[in-house]
């Protein structure tokens, strides 16, 4: 299919009279996924969103329920969304960390209602990258400018146009519903070279990393990674992959909600136990927490990395710690 | 799908001072909804999140035992927000409980087998609820000889005076209880549980631990040289929890969560995980 760029702001705004839509919007001086009612708003030049694509299914701070407590009991309101929704414009790392956190909110045990409702609901139009950043690295995380595991639609920047294939049944209807052109035989060949050809290479290379990091938890490297970091969690906070959170009571007297907000492991509170006890008590333990989480535990447990190189942690880290660089270390040790 | 977010409600019916430092106390509660008292199945060694509305949760172990129908009970120390909250409660307050969650004691592995059971400090609370269900008379047979040692600071500081009483009555239960120094009218023995488990010298098929960390660290020597190998030295950590079923990420020790596949592991399994708990 064909989508003219001409065409996008009223296809959204068609699209938005019958679904919620989150697009790409630049505000504040940052390109952010925000519902939009207008097509004209969506903006989809932009290298990445500031803040990751978790953030639509799995809100930076959001209620998990209100209830009212009186002599007759307790009663309880869960705030599940239900809205069906379209995310237009999202980038295959942001697509793939999704694929990864459906393993954390969906376990063998415990369902999340609220992630995996608002994950059933939502159509993801993944947006392939003709330019990747500087600090991305998608190339080398079983991802990739032009993934398209986890995509409904995928589009791919032709120039005038968007070449819309359809990847899985909620997509292909949806396109079908569209009634959208067909791709000319060169639209679909230019799309298909742009796909092989684009690279997000960050010369990391991750092979082997699992098992070493495995062996490596009492090592002396861990010593000087973290010296220069500020603890501010920048890298956790925008990390499409990083879920921890918190859960707080927001209350009056009989009236309150629990409300979950993101959380981080960079902060010494985050396992401080009621006893003064820290089982990481220092920078040292806290960002091999990180990187042993991303790339030992999270293969232990799910079977894949947790980081899909889309180099926020980089970008935003204020003191230019690179996670690039610490992989690159881990590997050249003995 | 079922929201394990949602906590049961639950009425506090007795706030017991359980110690004469008043810092800990030990809760009962009873389900308001017949339903969920017949739902609500759990183990020895499981944990629940307790719920002060307005205040917040946080993670107890389950001191009541299964065969205890229709209650819960909850130990707490008094440490931070939600223990002091919970501790000021008047009987007939509804609170909310979310669990059980987490593994248990392998009591059905364990079927037939002689266990040593090591509790220090308020700890013991999941290790009352082990005890009292094998001494349940629908469960006292499939278990072998059972010795139970166990030390507070001081005699005021044991928990569950009663049924100490009760079970040192009996004679299908061996109890040591011990103090860390002498004082007039203790008649039980004095030192800390390393030194009493070296004396009393246990000889059973496998091991229960649980208390503070320091207890935990220097016990465990005496173990092994009463001839415990790390799969029979079964223990229970505590992290701090906040989703308490494996998603806030925030209790791992290595690729182990320890609301999730804990809070029990044997000594084998940790031996194999970082030391960061
Ligand atoms: C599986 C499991 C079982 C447990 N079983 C029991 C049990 O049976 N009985 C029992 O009494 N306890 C038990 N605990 C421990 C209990 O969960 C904690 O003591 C409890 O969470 C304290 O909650 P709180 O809200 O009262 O304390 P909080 O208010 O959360 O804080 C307690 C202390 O933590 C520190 N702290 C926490 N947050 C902050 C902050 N923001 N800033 C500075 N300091 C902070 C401080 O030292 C503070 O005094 C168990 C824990 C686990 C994980
Ligand atoms: S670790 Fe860094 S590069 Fe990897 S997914 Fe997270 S923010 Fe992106
Ligand atoms: S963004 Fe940089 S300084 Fe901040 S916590 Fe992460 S590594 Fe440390
Ligand atoms: S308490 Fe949330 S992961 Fe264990």
């Amino acid at each position: 299919m064909i989508i003219n760029k001409n065409e996008i702001a009223n296809i959204l705004t068609k699209l938005a009279e019958e679904y919620l839509v989150i697009a790409p919007v630049q505000k504040d001086g940052i390109v952010q996924f925000s519902a939009i009612k207008n097509g004209a708003e969506a903006c989809l030049t932009f290298a990445n969103t500031k803040k990751p694509g978790k953030e639509i299914l799995f809100p930076q701070s959001e209620e998990l329920y209100s209830y009212t407590i009186d002599t007759e009991g307790v009663r309880m309101q869960a705030n599940v969304d239900q809205k069906e929704t379209i995310v237009f414009g999202m980038r295959p790392c942001d697509v793939k960390s999704l694929v990864l956190l459906d393993n954390v909110f969906k376990n063998d045990q415990y369902q999340d209602v609220y992630y995996l409702t608002r994950r059933a609901n939502t159509l993801i139009v993944g947006l392939g990258c003709n330019e990747p950043a500087a600090t991305c690295f998608c190339s080398n995380m079983a991802c990739g400018p032009f993934a398209k595991e986890g995509s409904d639609i995928f589009l791919t920047d032709i120039g005038e146009a968007y070449v819309a294939e359809g990847i899985s049944e909620k997509g292909q209807a949806l396109l079908a519903k569209l009634g959208l052109g067909s791709a000319t035989a060169e639209q679909k060949a230019l799309a298909n070279q742009l796909q092989a050809e684009t690279k997000a290479d960050g010369g990391v290379n991750i092979a082997g990393i699992a098992e070493k990091l495995g062996g490596m938890f009492e090592h002396p490297f861990w010593d000087s990674l973290h010296e220069k970091c500020l603890g501010c969690a920048a890298c956790t906070y925008l990390c499409p992959t990083c879920h921890c959170f918190d859960i707080a009571d927001e209350a009056t007297d009989c009236n309150g909600c629990r409300v979950r907000n993101w959380d981080a492991c960079m902060f010494p509170l985050f396992t401080l136990h009621g006893s003064g006890h820290n089982p990481r008590p220092n920078g040292k333990a806290r960002w091999r927490q990180r990187l042993m989480h991303k790339f030992n535990y999270f293969v232990d447990r799910y079977n894949a990395t947790a980081c899909v190189g889309c180099g926020r942690c980089i970008k935003n880290c204020p003191v230019n710690l690179d996670i690039r660089q610490a992989l690159a270390d881990i590997r050249a040790l003995d | 799908m079922r929201n394990p977010y949602l906590p049961l409600p639950m009425k506090l019916v007795k706030n017991f001072t359980e110690t004469s430092d008043k810092l800990i106390h030990t809760f009962t509660l009873e389900f308001l909804n017949e339903q969920d008292a017949e739902n609500f199945k759990y183990e020895p060694g499981q944990f629940a999140e307790v719920m002060v509305y307005g205040k917040g949760e946080a993670p107890f172990g389950i001191a009541s035992s299964p065969t205890e129908k229709g209650i819960l009970k909850f130990s707490v120390a008094k440490v931070g927000v939600v223990s002091t909250a919970l501790h000021m409660l008047e009987e007939g307050s509804i609170v909310g409980v979310r669990g059980p969650l987490g593994n248990s004691y392998p009591l059905e592995q364990l079927k037939g087998k002689s266990l040593t059971i090591i509790g220090g400090g308020f700890a013991f609370t999941t290790l009352r609820s082990t005890i009292q269900y094998i001494l349940d008379p629908a469960n006292r047979g499939d278990y072998g000889d059972l010795t139970v040692i166990y030390g507070a600071r001081n005699p005021g500081l044991l928990l569950y005076k009663d049924e100490l009483a009760a079970w040192d009555a009996r004679s299908d239960i061996n109890l040591v209880t011990t103090i860390d120094r002498a004082v007039e009218g203790w008649n039980g023995r004095v030192g800390f549980i390393p030194a009493v488990t070296k004396e009393v010298a246990p000889k059973t098929d496998y091991a229960i631990i649980c208390g503070p960390p320091v207890m935990i660290k220097f016990t465990l020597p005496v173990l092994e040289e009463c001839g415990f190998t790390p799969d029979r030295i079964i223990m229970s950590l505590e992290n701090r929890m906040k989703c308490g079923i494996g998603m806030c990420g925030r209790c791992n020790v290595g690729s182990k969560y320890v609301c999730k596949d804990g809070p029990v592991f044997t000594k084998e399994q940790l031996d194999k995980l970082p030391n960061e708990y």
